[in-house]
């Protein structure tokens, strides 16, 4: 277990890969200094960038390492990379470095610490499915983020490390923009927001060339795959779902942070990790396309997708976060489905008017004053809108959304019934605990 | 080959005229948007599909292979 900040460690001299420890991979070094290694530290670190194994070879290692997807979808990796190989024409691969939800931290984490990891990724990536353009995408709205990863990329000109080109982007942050249909059409000159599929970007996508779309986790993996190999990489986690992963835990936690764990490491036991108070009751996993859960209920499951499902939980993109006991849950639901319902791209119409309708009727559940029967109405509202965007944001609010009608049952009949609830009025006073970006000021999306 | 009806929702604004093309296939949500039946089109209404697809003003209507002759997609 490594997390950002802390007290400093030993240094290792990690590109023996034995010395990596089991769960510090993509965060060697973090304890030492919270600044980006410099392409020397790095090199120390890991290691030169391979050279060999690229191509096929480097597929099939990724492929045999069992990488999936840091993203959120934990799609395997060696499949997607074969695809994009197979493609017609030379392919392009865009690093997605958006990181829209607002519970998580580790791709900033990452790529502000270890950006030549990612990078290294992204170019070796390049190098196996023959693409000549690498695309970085960040948030516009992270400028200091931007300013590390120019650095990286200078140096790494100034030592004529690659021989594609890498670009950095700024696109405009919202919610669904990080999707990756969204990073393609932003970068052929449109809005960055979701297209409707088919072609996927993997058939057609930058230039109408296949397109490698990868989390910067997951380009940072290729780059450890690369060089350590398959059988290193499994001496990680599970069988069935390898490697470390970065897991981002907050709310009732004194530690809270970018943590690395092995995936498949209890989700009670990154909780104890992170210092997460003992009175707390509920934990929301993967963010807010996640879900809430009683911890009883969850604490002794695996982090990682398999293990989850039984309980209808997804890791996601690694957000592990604490409800402080005195929260009212719901409330807290409410306000993050207000702001989902914001943050659609406003294409479609089963998204654009029913993500606020739920949002409203949640919120009168959540404050007690109710139009009509607002608990039926919402109940069919959910059961209306899964599958029918574009993208996934109206089936992840959907989920979000029910989950806490699950996992908040007793507190609902509460709201109902009673039509108040007595968290609600001490967390009015309280600071709201589930983040909510601020806005944008504009509705710019291109 | 079987198919079945799919909405591109981006492209679709609700006219709503495929749901009265095709009440047994298509029926509208509260604000006007069609829900369309995800199972193969029956033979007996094939041709109301078709023409449901044809009389749509933004094209949003389309008809794709059913699952079983679906090619599973890569991602």
């Amino acid at each position: 277990m490594t997390r950002s900040g802390g007290p400093a460690a030993p240094p290792t001299a990690p590109h023996r890969p034995d010395q990596l420890g089991a769960a510090t991979r993509l965060t060697t070094g973090w304890q030492e200094s919270s600044r980006a290694a410099s392409l020397l530290r790095h090199t120390e670190r890991y290691g030169p960038l391979p050279r060999r194994g690229s191509g096929r070879a480097l597929i099939d290692a990724v492929g045999q390492a069992g990488l999936t997807g840091r993203g959120g979808a934990a799609f395997p990796t060696g499949t997607k990379l074969r695809s994009v190989a197979s493609g017609r024409g030379t392919a392009v691969v865009v690093a997605n470095g958006m990181e829209s939800e607002p519970a998580s931290e580790k791709d900033k984490a990452l790529l502000a610490r270890a950006p030549h990891l990612v990078l290294d990724g992204a170019v070796l990536a390049a190098g196996a499915v023959r693409a000549d353009e690498v695309h970085l995408c960040l948030p516009r709205n992270r400028e200091w983020l931007i300013a590390v990863i120019q650095d990286a990329v200078a140096e790494r000109q100034r030592a004529g490390l690659d021989r594609v080109r890498i670009e950095i982007h700024d696109l405009p942050h919202h919610y669904v923009s990080s999707e990756e249909s969204a990073l393609v059409h932003w970068l052929n000159g449109g809005e960055a927001k979701p297209t409707a599929t088919p072609p996927r970007p993997f058939e057609r996508g930058v230039g109408q060339r296949p397109t490698l779309v990868d989390n910067v986790e997951t380009l940072a993996n290729i780059a450890l795959i690369a060089r350590f190999g398959p059988a290193w990489f499994r001496r990680a986690g599970l069988p069935d779902a390898p490697g470390t992963m970065l897991s981002t835990v907050s709310g009732a936690v004194t530690d809270p942070g970018v943590y690395e764990v092995e995936v498949g490491t209890p989700v009670g036991q990154v909780l104890a990790m992170s210092g997460a108070r003992p009175d707390v009751d509920h934990v929301l996993i993967g963010g807010y396309f996640g879900s809430w859960h009683q911890i009883d209920q969850v604490a002794s499951l695996p982090l990682a997708p398999a293990g989850l499902r039984a309980a209808g939980a997804s890791p996601g993109a690694g957000v592990l976060l604490a409800l402080p006991p005195d929260t009212c849950g719901l409330a807290e639901t409410a306000r993050v489905l207000t702001w989902l319902a914001g943050q659609g791209a406003g294409q479609c119409g089963p998204c654009a008017f029913g993500l606020p309708a739920i949002a409203d009727d949640f919120t009168q559940i959540a404050t007690g004053r109710l139009t009509g029967p607002a608990l039926e109405r919402l109940e069919r509202r959910l059961g209306t809108v899964t599958g029918r965007g574009a993208c996934r944001h109206p089936d992840g609010a959907v989920r979000f959304a029910r989950s806490a009608l699950t996992a908040f049952a007793a507190d609902l009949k509460a709201h109902v019934s009673r039509r108040t609830c007595l968290a609600v009025r001490r967390s009015e006073a309280r600071r709201p605990v589930l983040p909510i970006p601020r806005p944008l000021g504009m509705e710019v999306w291109q | 080959m079987k198919h079945r009806l799919a909405v591109n929702p981006i492209a679709c604004t609700g006219h709503g005229l495929c749901a009265e093309m095709l009440p047994e296939l298509i029926r509208l949500d509260e604000w006007g948007f069609p829900i369309v039946s995800d199972r193969a089109i029956p033979h007996d209404l094939s041709p109301l599909a078709r023409r449901a697809v044809r009389i749509c003003p933004e094209l949003a209507l389309r008809l794709d292979p059913a699952a079983a002759d679906r090619k599973v997609a890569a991602q």
